[in-house]
Parts: structure tokens; C-alpha cells; sequence
């Protein structure tokens, strides 16, 4: 095995298109277990299967499932250190809750009933309206289906929403857009079949490290496939491309408007498949018009030449697998450019079929479920709030009248969570296994909402972190390897994960929580029983099974006894949309749509004059401006991301010591001529600066575009002196991000905001 | 022929609008969709009023284009703002978003009515240039209409429940 340090994605085992991909086994062991229980990663969303090898209650190491469709027994760096977190000794092992301006010690009956007590005092003061839970994409389909149910049929609040927001909403949207309803349509092994592969704003090296092997395989193998990378850095992908679009951050649209009128002005449309399944194609061709490869190239900097290149090999692919995330996601104008990549594919006809297909990814492993699930305020199932027909039938399943479930609005998205926080009116939050005092944007003004007096702050999570020390109550949760549940990947790949270690002191699952929760506020359906039917997580899978039947997302054929035996079953079989079939029509589809630019909902009778036989919808947008531009004060684009060797706000990462050392601080990225116009060198301290804030750390002068400055995400202060903020050293790239989010996903902009570089 | 009053009517509404959806979003600039959009959005009638002002002479009417270009609405947005920001942490700027947002729906609809009699009056007056104007902002117009709809039905539950 090569040294993943070194090398991350190992040694090639090139494979031909319509092979399988080969195995190859990875593994890691400190001591030699005495058995084995079977996971899957939660340190990032490609769903790769192994198996955690336990010696004396404790974890030792970890093997890949050479017979999982995902990884085929590949390892990624973060799966192969990451699991050490678990054992690690400052695990919080007791409830906390604050007293005096100070956090404590107690037992769960305080610390529940503290919770219990101040719901019951909103709930009758100011209804159910005051209270919101922000939740995460790294806990399992079993929490965030017992979550959805208590927040809403329970409590009946609209505002439940995760972190999924900042990773995987634009991916949802984007797809409600097109399909009128969630689901990923295509399939890791759309890879093997491919002949052209379409990267957007997808840095997979670093974020699915086991998937750019499977893509590395192919582009190494007898036949490799075309590459075109849309990447303002040079990233790994980008350097084996054959065409790299660099693009200026925060013009993706303007770019990919520039590729469609290309196919178009050649002819590169499958005008058959166009006519019998999707409605739009002459709005959008009329919006793309004026994106000449000349005027595409003056707004997004990406030369005309590149753009009709790009164009022309996306244009002769006879299999294009396209694939998007926070490049986009992030980014300015995110779900109409997610949409025009579904535009590109729905032209060409590039779905439904071995290696034609899109995959609009997540950035958490288990965002998939909270979406499912309804844990990011959708109705469960991708039940559509607008439609009478859905939420009685959810109201049947959960046996509570239709009016007790809310379904007036969309559900309040997590900036809005915020922004009613931040004006009193919602009075306790519950975040759950996520840390928003490092990952929102514009953290001096989350910090101040999170410690504002009124705001009761509940926090679950495995260790102290930024957000845990503002808090009014923590809860010590159970991790990963210490419960059993399921959880669901970018490609619709179900995993089980089975408890291997017990949890560390009093700290208990999720699960166990959100049921405690339930017992104790005595939520009732409308016969008088108990509203959550469930105590475990096997009966809590077997509820949401029910839930599921029939829906797209149908889990009734998955059970827990078939999971133990497969390693990884898809729902929805390996690729949705084979039949050109959609969940469209006006009476089956989960959403009908907004307006890519505002925002604004489509009604219902709209959406049925527009698309009565439920086709694919081509939705065109218009390049608009970013609202924040460079200025003479400003004049750099700051861009933030990610790295290979962490995972969201470090906590887990950052206490696997190869991990740690691999990436120890943060760093500022620089082209060579903006670091030889600073006057600075590699290693040198600079200070970014926005209107919002400062962040100080050693460049790294690297292949960002010029006159972009790259800043990775994950650090913040939990490991530094006290904990929550910068002391006169910013360090979190959020203190200089900007509150805006895209109008149709709602998904916050980290990709674009005008800052300054100087000499620290 | 009257079609010169309708031009003025409706470079009359636009340029409301656009000064309207600057001002609203000065005050709720601790809502931050409502401030970036509303900015983009008063963009859009600030170019409707300039794409009918075209037609002005012809019809004989009179446009007022002293709203035009403004990219906020005058020396009192810095203290909107600021004082935004302020109040921002307190509960009644939702009842006055409410009623913002209530007003800027009255005024895009009211610019939306004036496109619909312009277009009439432009096929029956068989001017294709005007009929192509209006075919080209009417529907912008009818966006704002839908967006105040959209952020008025989000935010009522919140600010009239709690």
C-alpha cells in the first residue's frame, strides 16, 4: 500500500469502459482486532464501506469492504486515520448546563428538564414559532427521521433545517428545478461507463478522494475518457484535465450559459430526446443566446478558445457524466448554475443510461438523509407542502390532523433561523453534531446571535467546541462506532453502521435524545398514544420505511438484515430516470419550482399549465453580478474551501494526529504574480481583510487564479486559547465571508467576497 | 391617441418602484435577501423607465427620469442603514417588513397594470417596437410582483405568531 501521506489516492488499478472497477483493499490497524463491526465514512459524502476493528472495547483500526460498490475496499486518508477521534480523552462525558454565566456539570435529568421546561414556557407564551432546531449532515436516517417528526408533528414548528444548508441544498434545489423532485439521478458507476467527464466546481480529489480514484482508474486505463474541469485553482483535477476552465469565482452561470449556446450554435443537441422529455428548450435557448463564447469569456475570464473547446468535447460525448458541488453550491447565482449543468446533460440527452447521467453531490455523509428525512425542513419522503394530497397522507402516517404538521411556507431556512433568532422572536435553538460559531458566514455576528440574551442554546455534539461554549445546555452525544443506524450517500448508496465501542461516561446516541426529548414533552397522535411509536433505531428505520413506501425514495425493499449481508444497497435501483420517466407531474412532483433569480414560488396552476406531463424542466438564468465586487479597497476575490485532510470545523480531524499533522494551521493561497506584487514570500504572514473582518496566517503561494485569494474552511479556535473567537488573530475564514445567500436554495455564498492581502 | 399617458404612467410606477425597493431595502438591511435583492430588482425598473422614456416623444409624453441611475436613494440611506442595523435585534422591524413588503407589491402590481394597457394599446396601435418593450419588461415587472408575494407569505407567520 502506498503512503497515504504522501500519495492519498494510492496506486492505480486501471481499468477499460464497462469493466468493473477492480478492488483493492486498504487498510490500517494499530493492533490486531479481535472482531470486526461493519460502517461507513461520516468524513465526507462518498459513502465508502469498511469494516472498524475493535480490540478490548477500543477501536484499532480500519479495512475496506472489497464487495461495497462504492469504494471496492479503497480507503481515503480521513477514512483510514479518522476513526481515532472516537477514543480520543477529552470526549465530553456529561451533560453541561450554564449557571452564573459559567457551564457545569449535571446529569441528564437536570439537563433534559432544563430543555423540557423551556419549551413548554415558549410553547405557551409564543407557540411553537419560538423554537427551531438546526441540525446536521453527519448524523443518521434514524435521528433525523425521529427529529422531523418531533419538531413537526410534535412541536409543529416550521423552522428545522440543517447544516445541509451550507452543503447539500443547492444540490437538492437544483434538482427540484429540473426533475420537479429530489433524488440523485445518476450513479458512481456512470465512472466505468463514461466516455466524458464534466467536473464542475468539484475539487473530488481532496472532497471524495475514493471517487477521483475510481475517475484516476479510468483516465489511467486503455481508454481514457475526456476530461473538463471548471476550477478557478489549478487543482488535481484540473492539472489532468483536458480543457481546465479557470473560471473567475462567482460566473458560473455566464460559463455555462457560454457551453450550452455552443452546443446549440453547432447543432450538439439531441433534438428527439429534447422534444419527448423536457419543456423550456426555446426560453432557454433565447437566454443563452447573447453568451457568445467572446461575450461568456469577457464576463467569466475564461478564454473564448477554452469555452468553444470545452464545448466541443462535451459536444461529441456519447456518455457524459457531469458532476457538481461547492464550486457552485458556494457560489454566486448556485442553484440556476447547478440547473445549467442539468441544462448541458438534458440537450445532449445524457441521462438515465450507463455512464449519461448527472450527480449533483453532497458535502456530508449523511446530508442525503436529512433531506430524505425532512430533517432540512422539507416534508419527508420529498412530499411536496404544497400539495393538500401529501400532507394528509404524511398526517395519516403519523396519525396527527393535516393543520398540526406546518406547511404554509417553505420551512425557514438556516440564515433565517438566524436572522429570527438574532430579532428575539425565535428564543431556543437546538443544534445538533454541528458547529455554526466556525462554519456560518460572518461569524462576529453569529457569535453575537448565538451568546444574545433571550436565545436559550442547546448544543449536542462529541466534544467542546466554538459553538458548544455559547451554549445554555451541551449535550454529550454519542459517535459514530458507538450506535447503530443507516445512512445514505451522493449516490443514493444505503449503509448500515453498527455499534463497535460503547460511548465514553453518560454521553448518549442522537437518537436517544431526540426519544428522551419526545417521552419527556409527552407528544400524542390524535388518539391519545404516543406520537413517536419507536425506542430503538432498527424500529425507528422500520417507521421511516413506511414513511418512504411508495414515494421516489423508497426504502421498504432495504431492510437492516439485507444491508448486514450487501454491504450498500441503492434505492431508486443504480440510476434513476432509465424509462425517461420523471416524478414531474403536477400531482407526484415534490416541488413547482421558483424563480432562479428571486426566488419566487411558481403556484401550483402555473406549474400545471407549464409542465402538465411531468417532463424534465430546462430552466435558463441569466448571469447576474455578484452583489459584492472587488472595489479599490478590496480588490481581491476571496475563495474558501477545503482540504484533503479535514473534515467541516476539524473536531474529529484534527484529533487523528496523521491528520493533524498533515495540516496543522491555516494558510492563505496565492498566485505567483499577486505574491510577487504583495512583495511576499511562501511562509510569509499576511493578513486577508473584508469589510466583515481579519484573518491572519502564512501564505501558500500556489495556482489560484490570479487575483483570488483561496482560504480553507476548517479552522477555527476550539484548540486555542479560550475557544470561541479570535483573540486579536483571526483565524476561521468565516470571519470574513459575507451574509448573502442564493434566493432559490438558500444556501450561503462562501466563494465570493472583495478583501485586501497585506504583510501581517 | 392616449397611449402617451400610459407611457407616463408607467415610467411613473417603475421609477417608484426602483426608489421604493431602494429605500426598503435600506431599512431591512439586517435582512439580508431583502437588502441585495431588492437592490438588483430596483435595477430592473430603473432600465424599464429608461426603455419607455424611448418611446416618450413619439406619444407625446412626459417622463420624469429624475430617479433614474441612483444606486441608493439619496443622503438619508446611510442613516436608514445604520439605523437598520441597530434595530435590527429587535422584534417590531417585522411588522414593518410586512408592511414594506405589502407596499412593494401594491406598487410593482400597479406598474404591472400599466405594462398590460401598454401592450394593449401598443398591438392596437400596431407599434411592434413598443409591443417588443413591453414584451421585454412586463415580465420582469410581474417577477417583483411574485417575489413581494413569496417573501410577504414566508415572513407573515413568523412576525404575526410570535
Amino acid at each position: 500500500m502506498a503512503d497515504p501521506l504522501s500519495n492519498p489516492w494510492g496506486e492505480r488499478t486501471p481499468y477499460a469502459r464497462g469493466d468493473e472497477w477492480p478492488a483493492r483493499v486498504d487498510e490500517h490497524l494499530v493492533e490486531q482486532p479481535e472482531s470486526w463491526a461493519q460502517v461507513a465514512s461520516v468524513l465526507h459524502s462518498n459513502g465508502d464501506a469498511y469494516d472498524l476493528g475493535v480490540n478490548q472495547g477500543r477501536l484499532v483500526g480500519v479495512r475496506g469492504r472489497a464487495e461495497d460498490r462504492v469504494n471496492r475496499g479503497r480507503l481515503g486518508p480521513k477514512d483510514l486515520f479518522g476513526w481515532q477521534f472516537v477514543g480520543s480523552p477529552d470526549r465530553l462525558t456529561r451533560p453541561l448546563v450554564r449557571e452564573d454565566g459559567d457551564l457545569r456539570a449535571a446529569d441528564w435529568d437536570e439537563a433534559m428538564g432544563a430543555i423540557v421546561a423551556r419549551s413548554q414556557e415558549l410553547l405557551a407564551a409564543s407557540g411553537p414559532g419560538a423554537i427551531a432546531f438546526y441540525t446536521s449532515g453527519q448524523l443518521f436516517l434514524e435521528e433525523y427521521y425521529t427529529l422531523a417528526v418531533v419538531a413537526r408533528a410534535g412541536l409543529g414548528t416550521n423552522h428545522v433545517d440543517g447544516n445541509t444548508r451550507l452543503c447539500t441544498a443547492t444540490a437538492s434545489e437544483a434538482l427540484k428545478q429540473t426533475f420537479a423532485c429530489d433524488g440523485q439521478p445518476g450513479s458512481y458507476s456512470d465512472v466505468d461507463h463514461c466516455d466524458t467527464l464534466f467536473v464542475v466546481g468539484h475539487n473530488v480529489a481532496e472532497t471524495q478522494p475514493v471517487l477521483w480514484m475510481r475517475m484516476l482508474d479510468r483516465l489511467h486505463g486503455p481508454d481514457r475518457p475526456r476530461l473538463v474541469v471548471v476550477d478557478p485553482r489549478r487543482t488535481a483535477p484540473a492539472a489532468e484535465a483536458d480543457v481546465h476552465l479557470a473560471v473567475t469565482p462567482g460566473t458560473n452561470v455566464a460559463l455555462l450559459n457560454g457551453l450550452l449556446r455552443e452546443l446549440m450554435a453547432n447543432d450538439r443537441i439531441d433534438r428527439d430526446w429534447v422534444d419527448g422529455h423536457t419543456v423550456g428548450f426555446d426560453e432557454l435557448e433565447q437566454a443563452v443566446m447573447p453568451y457568445t463564447p467572446e461575450h461568456a469569456s469577457e464576463l467569466c475570464g475564461v478564454p473564448a478558445a477554452h469555452i468553444r473547446e470545452a464545448a466541443r468535447l462535451i459536444g461529441e460525448a456519447e456518455a457524459l457524466l457531469s458532476t457538481v458541488l461547492q464550486g457552485v453550491y458556494q457560489s454566486h447565482q448556485a442553484t440556476a448554475a447547478a440547473v445549467q449543468v442539468n441544462n448541458v446533460n438534458l440537450v445532449r440527452g445524457m441521462l438515465g443510461r450507463p455512464g449519461a447521467g448527472v450527480l449533483q453531490m453532497n458535502g456530508q455523509p449523511t446530508a442525503e438523509n436529512t433531506r430524505e428525512c425532512g430533517a432540512n425542513g422539507d416534508l419527508p419522503g420529498f412530499r411536496n407542502w404544497a400539495n393538500d394530497a401529501h400532507v394528509e397522507e404524511l398526517a395519516r402516517i403519523w396519525n396527527v390532523d393535516p393543520l398540526e404538521i406546518p406547511h404554509y411556507g417553505p420551512s425557514t431556512h438556516a440564515m433565517e433561523i438566524l436572522r429570527y433568532c438574532e430579532e428575539s422572536s425565535i428564543q431556543m435553538l437546538w443544534i445538533s453534531a454541528t458547529n455554526p460559531a466556525v462554519s456560518l458566514p460572518e461569524l462576529a455576528r453569529i457569535r453575537s446571535i448565538l451568546a444574545q440574551e433571550g436565545l436559550f442554546v442547546v448544543v449536542q455534539d462529541l466534544f467542546m467546541t466554538e459553538t458548544t461554549r455559547l451554549a445554555d445546555v451541551v449535550l454529550p452525544a454519542a459517535a459514530w462506532g458507538e450506535k447503530t443506524g443507516t445512512f445514505t450517500n451522493a449516490d443514493r448508496t444505503v449503509h448500515l453502521s453498527d455499534k463497535a465501542v460503547e460511548p465514553p461516561g453518560q454521553a448518549r446516541s442522537d437518537l436517544d435524545i431526540f426519544l428522551d426529548y419526545a417521552r419527556r414533552m409527552d407528544f400524542r397522535d390524535k388518539d391519545g398514544d404516543p406520537l413517536v411509536k419507536w425506542s430503538d433505531a432498527e424500529s425507528a428505520y422500520r417507521a421511516w420505511q413506511l414513511c418512504s413506501a411508495g414515494r421516489p425514495c423508497d426504502y421498504s425493499g432495504i431492510t437492516y438484515e439485507k444491508l448486514r449481508g450487501e454491504s450498500g444497497m441503492q434505492w431508486g435501483g443504480e440510476r434513476l430516470y432509465t424509462d425517461g420517466r420523471f416524478n414531474a407531474s403536477p400531482d407526484e412532483c415534490e416541488a413547482y419550482g421558483m424563480d432562479l433569480l428571486t426566488g419566487a414560488l411558481v403556484e401550483p396552476t402555473e406549474y400545471r399549465a407549464l409542465n402538465p406531463a411531468g417532463k424534465a424542466i430546462l430552466k435558463a438564468a441569466d448571469y447576474q453580478p455578484p452583489d459584492e465586487q472587488p472595489s479599490d479597497d478590496h480588490p481581491m476575490i476571496l475563495n474558501t474551501g477545503r482540504t484533503i485532510w479535514h473534515f467541516h470545523t476539524r473536531t474529529k480531524t484534527a484529533r487523528a494526529p496523521e491528520l493533524q499533522a498533515a495540516a496543522p494551521g491555516p494558510w492563505v493561497e496565492l498566485s505567483a504574480p499577486d505574491a510577487a506584487r504583495l512583495g511576499v514570500e511562501e511562509g510569509e504572514e499576511v493578513e486577508v481583510e473584508t469589510v466583515r473582518g481579519t484573518v491572519t496566517a502564512p501564505v501558500r503561494i500556489g495556482d489560484a487564479l490570479e487575483g483570488t485569494v483561496f482560504l480553507p474552511f476548517h479552522y477555527g479556535y476550539w484548540d486555542e486559547p479560550g475557544g470561541v473567537g479570535p483573540n486579536g488573530r483571526g483565524r476561521a475564514a468565516n470571519e470574513l465571508t459575507i451574509t448573502s445567500w442564493d434566493p432559490v436554495s438558500k444556501q450561503p455564498l462562501f466563494k465570493t467576497a472583495a478583501c485586501r492581502v497585506s504583510r501581517a | 391617441m392616449k397611449i402617451g399617458l400610459a407611457i407616463s404612467e408607467i415610467a411613473a410606477a417603475e421609477a417608484e418602484l426602483s426608489e421604493a425597493l431602494l429605500e426598503v431595502g435600506e431599512r431591512h438591511k439586517a435582512n439580508h435577501d431583502v437588502y441585495h435583492l431588492s437592490r438588483s430588482l430596483a435595477r430592473w425598473s430603473q432600465a424599464h423607465v429608461a426603455a419607455v422614456e424611448r418611446f416618450a416623444e413619439r406619444h407625446d409624453a412626459d417622463v420624469d427620469t429624475a430617479a433614474m441611475g441612483r444606486d441608493s436613494a439619496g443622503p438619508l440611506a446611510a442613516v436608514r442603514e445604520r439605523s437598520a442595523e441597530l434595530l435590527g435585534r429587535r422584534p417590531e422591524p417585522g411588522v414593518l417588513l410586512l408592511r414594506d413588503l405589502r407596499d412593494l407589491h401594491l406598487k410593482a402590481t400597479r406598474a404591472s397594470l400599466g405594462w398590460t394597457m401598454l401592450g394593449q394599446a401598443a398591438q392596437a396601435a400596431k407599434d411592434p417596437e413598443l409591443l417588443e418593450c413591453v414584451s421585454l419588461c412586463h415580465p420582469e415587472t410581474l417577477r417583483v410582483v411574485r417575489w413581494t408575494l413569496t417573501r410577504l407569505k414566508e415572513a407573515s407567520p413568523q412576525v404575526l405568531t410570535t
